[in-house]
Formats: C-alpha cells, structure tokens, sequence
C-alpha cells in the first residue's frame, strides 16, 4: 500500500502559518484590553457605572453570565445541543460549595470549589448519558424538565435547606496588601479618591470589586481554555456533529462520546459558575435558579451569537448589565427585553456576533441568489 | 478495455465480502441474497438501473443497515452490527450521492474531520497541547493538504464547503473520505451532475486513487464510463445480483443489455 504523497510542497506555507507567531502589537492590545478591564470598576466612567448600585457587584454578575455564556456557547453553539436547564448545573455548583462550606462541612471554598465542579460534571454525564442518544426536541424538554427538577429537589429537601436556603457560604480566602484609590469624576476631571478604596485583595461584604477581579480571571482562563478545546479535533468533532451528525458519525466521528463530553464540559463550567455565584452571595435559595435564569443564560447566548466566544461574552454582557444599568426602568425591563429579542430576530437572526463562518455563507448565499435573479426571473418571483 | 486485469484475479486477497445480504424495509426487499466480493486493489463497478438497491448496498456496508440475513465481512471479520464509526475507523470511507458535506466548514476542516478518524487526542491532550495534539494536528493538517492538492482543491482550502462550486464539491467528498485512510473506499455516484468532459476527467481521478493503494467501490450508471475504468463489474437490478465480471463480459451479457434497455440513461441515475 502506498498511499504516496503526490504533492509536497503546498503544505509547507500551512507549516509557517501555524508556526508564525502573532505579532506583538497583538499580545500588546490584548494586554491592554485585560488592564482596562481590571481597572474597569476603580475607574468609575461616569454613564457606565451604574447609578446607585455597586459597579463592582453589577460586574460581578457580568462575569458570572460570561462564564455560564461560555459553558452553555459549548453546549448549544459547538454540539448544537439544545439545552434548557443549564441553570440545573449552575445550581448543583451552587448548592455543593454551600453544603460543604457551611451547611454541612466547614470546608475552605477553595477545596469545595472541586467537588462543586466535580458535582455538576457528574449530574451533565448522569443527564447526559441516557438522553443524548435521543434527537434535537426531545434533549430540549428533558433539560428543561432536570433544570426544574433540581430546584425543586432543593425546595423540598431539609437537607439543602428548603425554602430558607444556606446562609454564610465561605468567602474565597483572601490577603490584604495594599489600597488602591478610585477615580472621582465628580468635579468634571477624574482624580484619584483615597477615601474611596479597594484593599487589595480582601473578599468583604462590601467592596465586591474583588469578586469582580475573580470572576474576571476565571472568565479569561476559560477563554483560553475554550479555544484551546475548539482548535482540536475536539471542536472539529463537535462541529461536524452539529452540522449533520449522521454524516460525522460515518466519518469516524464517535458522535455520541463527543457530545457527551460537550455536555459534561457545560456543566463544568456552569458548576463553577454556580459556585462562584453562591460564595459571592454567601445565601442562596431555591429562588436563584429559576426557570427564568435558564431562559436569560440561553438568551446571552443567543443574542451574541451561538458558536462565536465573543459574541456570546458580548451577549452576556448586554444581558447582565443593561437591566442593572437601567434600573430605573425597572417596571418595563420585561418589555424591553421582549422588544429588542424581536428586534433581533428579525434584523440579525444569527446573533450580534455570529461566528465569521455563519457570516461567509450568508454572503455566499446572497450572492448566489443575486446571480440567480439576473439569470432566471420566475424562479425568484416565488420567493 | 484496459489490459491491465490479466493477473489471475482470484488468487489476490479479498477486501471485502458480501455474503448472501437481504435487506428488507418492511414488506420491501430492497437487497435480495447478494453475494459477491472485492478484491485488493481492484475497482469494482456496481451497477444497474435506479431503485436497483446500489445506494442500499452503500448503507449496509457502512453501518447505516443492519442485514436482514446474510453477512459483511471486511477483511475476514464480520462488520455486520458494528457502529458506523467503527467500520470508518477499521477501514471503509465513503461518499454521498447527495452531497453531504459539513458546510459551514471549511474545506480544509472537512477533510480533517475525516484525517480524524485515525486520530485519538481528547479533551486533556488539546488542553495542554500535549505532544500527541501537536503531531496528530500536523500529520493531519499536512495529510489534508495533500489530498486537496490531489483533487485540484488546495487554493479553496479555506473556503466553506457550502460555497464551493458543484463539482468541487463532489471532489472535496471523495478528498474527505480519503483522508480516514480507508482501505475500502465507496463512491456512490460521484459523477453524477457531471459533463461528458468531467465525468472522463473524474474517472481518471478515481484510476490514480486506485493507484495510490486504495481498493475502490464505485457506483456509477454510466455504462460506457464504468466499462472504462473498472476491473470487474456487478450488476444489480430490483435488488438481485443479475450478473458479474469483467467490461467485456457484462457488455455482451443479455440480461444486463435487457435491464438497461429502454432505459435511457440521464433516468437511470
Ligand atoms: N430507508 C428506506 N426505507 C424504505 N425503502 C428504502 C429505503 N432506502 C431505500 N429504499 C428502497 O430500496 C430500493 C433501492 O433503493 P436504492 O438503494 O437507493 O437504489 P439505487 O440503486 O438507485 O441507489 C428503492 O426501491 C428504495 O425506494
Ligand atoms: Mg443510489
């Protein structure tokens, strides 16, 4: 057998592609980017700090909505697994830091955050494992049905508290070095404020700039990590699954595996999520993990766009943040998001920022379609 | 036709062995008590008229059907009831009659997809970028490389496959089931659409596939193009085999010019 190679020297300008590093100026924007969103809650922008509330809490969320965007990205834009009970994973992380940090256990955080996460991962392959083999519908209603499961187990067991919930849920251990000083934009110019400080870097109940700070690292780890997974022949597999499984499985995709692995990867990150939630709480209750929760992790996703990690961090963003931004509007949040979802569907039904493939193909598509107006008109009239 | 087949073909070793297959849908019999065999390196052509159970066929070797009797035996052990990935893996790729390529990748992806096939890294090994990552990714980036080089593709590498043009995309099919380095690859109608010119063209291609070392199953209905490029031929028709053996033989053989006859052959697709 010689499967002889017949052309050689294409390959070559892949190999100085691959191995070509990205530019400084790249690295350096990155940088940049990353300092200013550390420095994001001591400087205080005037319109973009929230009014009235604290602006490292409402971060906080922020970075708590991106990582479960980015968990459920994997899930829904990667495998193309509909999931609707992804705030049964968040839960699970939750509940299982809480139990084993005060409940039950006086554990540090940072030794339950594992069996938090390992929890979850767990109940993703436990759910997974006997649904996945069924097609697209019935996956949706069965997460739907464990996301509801989940809170109402919680609900009704002493064990986790029932309806009163877990209180005093461990703080992330944390070392007081320096203050650093806010900006005051109150006179016009921004000056530095050393009565308003953040210590640096201590977990208290009321400066939650550093919970922010957390959740920003984890939130740039699990980016990383993300496309990491997605340049293999992990993410290639998810892809070719959601394209057109049947045809992946024929290709030597083990379709089932992978997607099982997207799911428990999913809730991973949704564990952890979930756990980080509840340490920055400190209390939680069958009340935070609502149907609704389910609904508005799908909704970042989706009004990013599915399969692209920054859109779905830009579709985190709006969702996590305009309804703080503009809490004043508070009776009409509802309708608001109800209007612009519809707005969306019908101007940018891919999302903000869908990935740059679902970009290319719609152009292709159009331009095939104009070329077909030009050659053949009866054709189109029925369209 | 050609020359080349004067080797006694019965003394090489048989890739793949079909043995008395019935496949049934229902009342209908779509396969019924085929038997016949491949042998390495040999293209096979497996014809007759449409709805004669060739696409059927396909999908039982591939794992998509389960026989109702009979056996599948890919070099020696029985594929009957294994999953689909697992035969892809063992050794037999295929391509579609209708075009299914995963779209909204690129073509360069779409044969990785199937490089993949050889590959093993998972979760942990991508993660860290471990040295089993790095050479599966470069084996598998130049293997790929390679095979749209082969079909004429390798300026459209980074194009989605959906906005390939018709015949690149037939191409891409066969460059993607190449690339799981199966012994055994099927091509189901992959001329179909094509222009007299084309097809000739394609036909070549499939003789240099051949060339490389893979044993080829094709299906194809063109009469005149299959003799050309085939070793043996198999004749299917309402899902009975009604003859084999050489261009030569099945030229002359009444019952083959009786099943094609009246039948015009764009219809016999
Ligand atoms: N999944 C199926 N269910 C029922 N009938 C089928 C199925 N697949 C194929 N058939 C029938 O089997 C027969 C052979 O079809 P096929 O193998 O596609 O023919 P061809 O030789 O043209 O490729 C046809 O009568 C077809 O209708
Ligand atoms: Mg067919």
């Amino acid at each position: 057998m010689s499967k002889t190679p017949s052309v050689k020297g294409i390959t070559s300008s892949f190999g100085s592609r691959v191995a070509g590093l990205p530019k400084p100026a790249k690295i350096g924007m990155w940088i940049a980017l990353a300092v200013f969103a550390y420095a994001l809650p001591l400087l205080e922008p005037p319109f973009i700090s929230p009014p009235g509330t604290d602006f490292g809490g409402v971060l906080f969320t922020v970075t708590i909505y991106m990582l479960v965007a980015l968990g459920l990205n994997i899930v829904v834009g990667y495998a193309g697994l509909l999931d609707l009970g992804y705030v049964g994973f968040y839960a699970v992380g939750a509940y299982t830091a809480a139990i084993l940090t005060t409940f039950h256990a006086n554990w540090p955080l940072l030794l339950a955050l594992p069996f938090a996460v390992l929890a979850s991962t767990v109940s993703g392959i436990l759910l997974g494992a006997p649904t996945l083999r069924v097609r697209g519908d019935y996956l949706a209603i069965v997460t739907l049905g464990f996301g509801e499961i989940i809170r109402l187990v919680a609900l009704n067991t002493e064990w986790l508290g029932a309806s009163k919930g877990i209180n005093d849920i461990a703080r992330p251990p944390g070392v007081e070095l320096f203050e650093i000083p806010h900006l005051n934009w109150d006179s016009g110019t921004p000056l530095l404020d050393f009565n308003d400080t953040t210590t640096f870097i201590e977990f208290g109940v009321l400066d939650q700039i550093p919970y922010y700070w957390m959740g920003l690292t984890v939130v740039i780890i699990v980016l990383f990590a993300d496309k990491l997974i997605k340049d293999s022949r992990v993410g290639r597999a998810w892809e070719a699954t959601r394209e057109d499984e049947d045809v992946a499985e024929l290709m030597g995709v083990p379709t089932f595996r992978f997607k099982l692995l997207a799911f428990a990867t999913g809730a991973f990150i949704g564990g952890l999520a979930g756990a980080l939630y509840a340490s920055r709480q400190s209390f939680i209750n069958p009340l935070s993990f609502l149907l609704l929760f389910s609904i508005m992790f799908l909704a970042a996703v989706v009004i990013g766009g599915q399969g692209n990690r920054w859109g779905v961090l830009v579709g985190a963003f709006l969702v996590a943040y305009l309804p703080e931004r503009f809490r004043e509007f508070t009776d009409f949040r509802v309708l608001v998001f109800g209007a612009a979802l519809m707005l969306l569907a019908i101007f940018r039904p891919e999302g903000l920022l869908p990935p740059r493939r679902t970009v290319r193909a719609k152009q292709a598509a159009a331009e095939i379609e104009a070329l077909e107006e030009g050659a053949d008109g009866e054709e189109t009239s029925r369209v | 036709m050609s020359e080349d087949q004067s080797t006694t073909t019965s003394s090489r070793r048989r890739v793949l062995e079909i043995d008395a297959l019935t496949l049934q849908f229902g009342g209908l019999t779509a396969l019924d008590d085929v038997t016949f065999h491949i042998e390495e390196g040999e293209i096979l052509g497996l014809i007759g008229p449409n709805g004669a159970g060739k696409t059927t066929c396909f999908n039982a070797i591939t794992g998509i059907y389960r026989p109702t009797r009979g056996d599948i035996r890919f070099e020696g052990t029985s594929i009957a009831g294994h999953k689909r990935f697992q035969i892809t893996q063992l050794g037999v790729a295929r391509t579609f009659q209708n075009i299914r390529l995963f779209r909204s990748m690129t073509a360069l992806e779409n044969v990785l997809v199937g490089a993949d096939a050889k590959h093993s890294t998972g979760m942990a090994s991508a993660l860290f970028r471990l040295p089993k990552h790095r050479r599966e990714e470069r084996e598998g980036h130049d293997r790929a490389m390679e095979l749209l080089a082969f079909m004429g593709l390798q300026k459209r590498a980074d194009e989605l496959a959906a906005n390939l043009s018709y015949g690149d995309q037939r191409r891409l099919e066969i460059a993607r089931a190449m690339a799981t380095e199966p012994k055994l690859i099927c091509l189901d109608e992959p001329a179909a659409g094509f222009n007299p010119a084309e097809k000739a063209q394609l036909m070549e291609l499939i003789r240099r596939v051949r060339d490389q070392g893979y044993t080829v199953l094709l299906i194809e209905h063109d009469m005149k193009l299959v003799m050309g490029v085939t070793d043996r031929i198999v004749v299917l028709e309402f899902g009975r085999k009604i003859a084999e053996g050489t261009p030569a033989e099945i030229r002359d053989n009444p019952a083959v010019i009786a099943a094609y006859l009246g039948v015009d052959e764009e219809d016999a697709s």
